[in-house]
């Protein structure tokens, strides 16, 4: 009996391994699902229709991060989809995944492929240096999109990326603004080592340590999920420490800390006890500020799409991009400014 | 710890104790010492812990707050999937890993019912109690599907959910064509935040309700004798009489109704879901409740209660670390040690050691295993 149980375990656990390595080795150019622990990570690619007609389009591989994480990430991974696409003139392959590691390993898959140009978008910033290299040696582009990582400026041709650091100055400059006589601050940071995170968590660190009277009654993160963020403030509001304001380093979290305000009976927001910040593009979340339940959202703009097309078109052309690094333009908007003219703009 | 040394004691004084009354006493024993250990260490750290007032949240309604009272609101998803999972584990000698991603499943359907396709609706398309009807009509169906693969396919119900547990969330996402739907509607966050004019958080009530019904299913039918029985020799049930399939799919098929209504509580939390993140990891926490309530994670004997009072433990000690400021990525190395505890306590070798090597309560430690 115990025998044929141990069995049974090995076969499921044979089973379970030969089926994540269908998946890795299954990589078929038509409509795949890949399967992994993490969960919703997928590639997809569009095939020419004609092969003919294959030698003309510019192949491109897209790594970026999982469209379900936010609804920042929904925009940006759509605007990828509907720009890199045969009528625009690319044989397009999709991965979506945030786990660097497996983003990693997609991307040494896609230089193998000798795909043209390879657009970057790293969950971390850090482990990417062979996958570079080999890109190099390989003659593929590398263009960086969204993120940056950690490398040497010559180990890419472009990069189109949000100035993580200059959006968490913004928001620690509009914070400062407010003149309150203390900041008792609940810190959710987002995924630990991501870009945003490191930009948006570096403006505020800096500022805590430097003023007498800005302190954090909690800093944790919440890697980027709306519920552990709620559990946090929860947690901070029923250990009953003095706060007045929540830095989030996305909407999602921002929206999990404003409901364990609301459940506590914690008025936030225009004319409330406690300050609502927030970062991202998603439209609901314009709407907050615009009702003045939020203070502030720093805008990450997500649309990148066409920037790098016209990078890549201009390569194409033999024209080399302007600069290195383009920043997409960003600001930030609080209650009191915000309009619906840019709700409108802006939201996605 | 010295009640394991006295509970053999109790039980040589009183051989005329029924079996099976003894057995739940020893299966509770860990849960409830574990609880006692989490409640004694806040109690010496800060007895502020179990403070609870009344507030008046946002919308102007008296509500109680407090850890205590988190505990017991933040833990009602986990507790209903618990019980699930205990009929699944008991029945089929095997966990079901899909709950998190059918969750998503759930939630999915009732947030795009109620929001008639549309990303932002700010009242309700449908019926609330309709949509709800429906999303758990979808996973019983996902979990029919799960269950007719561990019983009539005879797979190995970690592999078979393993499906699930990898669609799930893609399965969720492409529901809303891949849209984060948000509703606005306050009736519709009634079921995950308060009622108005009721203090205690909507979400115990709903748990308190599970519970009924499953303390009156088991009481009054033979549900639980039968999933009993399939767990610990499917054979012989069938020679009794009894269809062992049948029952392991309707044991799947319950979970399916569990999972929905812990989803439809998680996503009138807030309004709106997250495919990728909602109720990440929860199969884990709820194999592990069945585990600290004391039952067979191979199957046979089980016990609701333990596994709801596990998933109680399991969220007291989660609001504990983060009342400490454990960070929230730690968080599940220092769940880790104490799981390594309890699940080394409540190893059937070690109570034998602690119970003195009696023999008779080794025996029955032995056939639960």
């Amino acid at each position: 009996m115990k025998m044929k149980k141990v069995l049974s375990l090995a076969l499921a656990a044979a089973m379970a391994l030969s089926l994540a390595a269908c998946g890795n080795g299954d990589k078929t150019p038509t409509d795949a699902s890949k399967s992994n622990t993490s969960g919703g990570s997928s590639v997809t690619s569009q095939q020419p229709s004609d092969p003919s007609t294959g030698g003309d389009l510019i192949t491109v591989g897209v790594i970026n991060n999982d469209p379900n994480e936010s609804g920042y990430r929904t925009a940006n991974d759509k605007a990828m989809r509907d720009m890199f696409t045969e009528a625009n003139g690319y044989k397009a392959t999709f991965y979506n995944n945030n786990d660097a590691a497996q983003q990693i390993a997609e991307a040494q898959q896609m230089v193998q492929n000798e795909v043209d140009f390879l657009l970057l978008s790293p969950a971390s910033t850090t482990g990417w240096d062979t996958v570079l290299k080999d890109a190099q040696a390989a003659g593929t582009q590398v263009i960086l999109f969204d993120r940056m990582l950690e490398a040497n400026e010559s180990m890419y041709v472009a990069a189109v990326v949000s100035d993580m650091p200059a959006e968490g100055k913004t928001a620690v400059d509009w914070l400062a603004a407010q003149g309150l006589d203390e900041y008792n601050i609940i810190h959710i940071q987002g995924h630990m080592g991501s870009d945003a995170q490191l930009g948006r968590t570096g403006a505020l660190d800096e500022k805590v340590n430097a003023e007498a009277n800005w302190n954090y009654v909690a800093q944790q993160t919440a890697d980027w999920n709306e519920e552990t963020a709620k559990t946090i403030v929860q947690t901070v509001i029923d250990s009953k420490k003095p706060f007045n304001v929540i830095y989030a380093e996305n909407n999602g979290m921002a929206r999990g800390a404003a409901a364990a305000l609301d459940a506590a009976g914690i008025t936030h927001g225009k004319d409330g006890d406690v300050i609502i910040m927030g970062f991202d593009s998603d439209k609901w979340a314009f709407e907050e500020v615009l009702a003045g339940r939020w203070n502030y959202m720093g805008l990450c703009n997500p649309l990148q799409a066409e920037t790098v097309d016209q990078i890549i078109k201009d390569l194409k052309a033999g024209k080399e991009p302007s600069q290195k690094i383009t920043y997409t333009p960003e600001q930030g908007f609080d209650c009191e400014t915000l309009t619906q003219a840019d709700v409108d703009k802006y939201g996605t | 710890m010295t009640t394991p040394v006295k509970n053999p004691e109790t039980r040589v004084k009183r051989p005329d104790e029924p079996f099976f009354k003894r057995l739940t006493r020893q299966q509770l024993f860990i849960p409830v010492a574990a609880l006692a250990l989490l409640v004694l260490f806040n109690l010496i750290a800060d007895p502020s812990f179990f403070a609870v007032s009344v507030k008046e949240n946002s919308l102007g309604n008296p509500v109680l707050s407090g850890n205590i009272i988190s505990v017991l609101d933040n833990a009602s998803e986990l507790v209903i999937l618990a019980i699930g999972m205990t009929l699944v584990t008991a029945s089929s000698g095997g966990q079901d890993i899909s709950v998190g991603a059918t969750m998503a499943i759930a939630g999915s359907v009732i947030l795009r019912l109620v929001c008639g396709g549309q990303v932002t609706a700010d009242t309700m398309q449908m019926n609330l109690v309709l949509a709800v009807i429906i999303g758990i009509a979808v996973t019983a169906l996902f979990g029919a599907f799960n269950g007719t693969l561990v019983a009539y396919f005879k797979i190995q119900p970690m592999v078979a959910t393993l499906i699930m547990y990898t669609a799930g969330r893609s399965i969720a996402a492409w529901i809303n064509n891949n849209q984060l739907p948000i509703i606005n509607d306050l009736t519709f966050k009634y079921a995950g935040t308060f009622l108005p004019g009721i203090p205690i958080p909507t979400p115990i009530f709903i748990t308190a309700l599970v519970i009924l019904v499953f303390w009156l299913v088991l009481k009054f039918t033979t549900l639980g004798l039968y999933t009993q029985a399939v767990g610990i020799n499917a054979n012989s049930s069938r020679l009794n009489g009894l269809d062992p399939k049948l029952i392991k799919l309707l044991t799947y098929v319950i979970l399916g109704v569990c999972v929905a209504v812990a989803g439809f509580i998680r996503v009138s939390r807030s309004g709106s879901i997250n495919y990728s993140r909602i109720a990440e990891n929860i199969e884990m926490d709820a194999i592990l409740a069945v585990a600290l309530g004391g039952n067979a994670l191979s199957g046979g004997k089980f016990n609701i209660y333990g596994s709801i009072l596990g998933a109680y433990v399991i969220q007291f000690l989660t609001t504990t670390l983060y009342k400490y400021e454990v960070p929230s990525t730690a968080l599940p190395a220092y769940k880790a040690v104490v799981v390594i505890l309890l699940v080394v306590l409540s190893a059937p070798v070690v109570r034998e050691k602690l119970a003195g090597m009696k023999k008779a309560p080794a025996k029955a430690a032995k056939e639960v295993s």
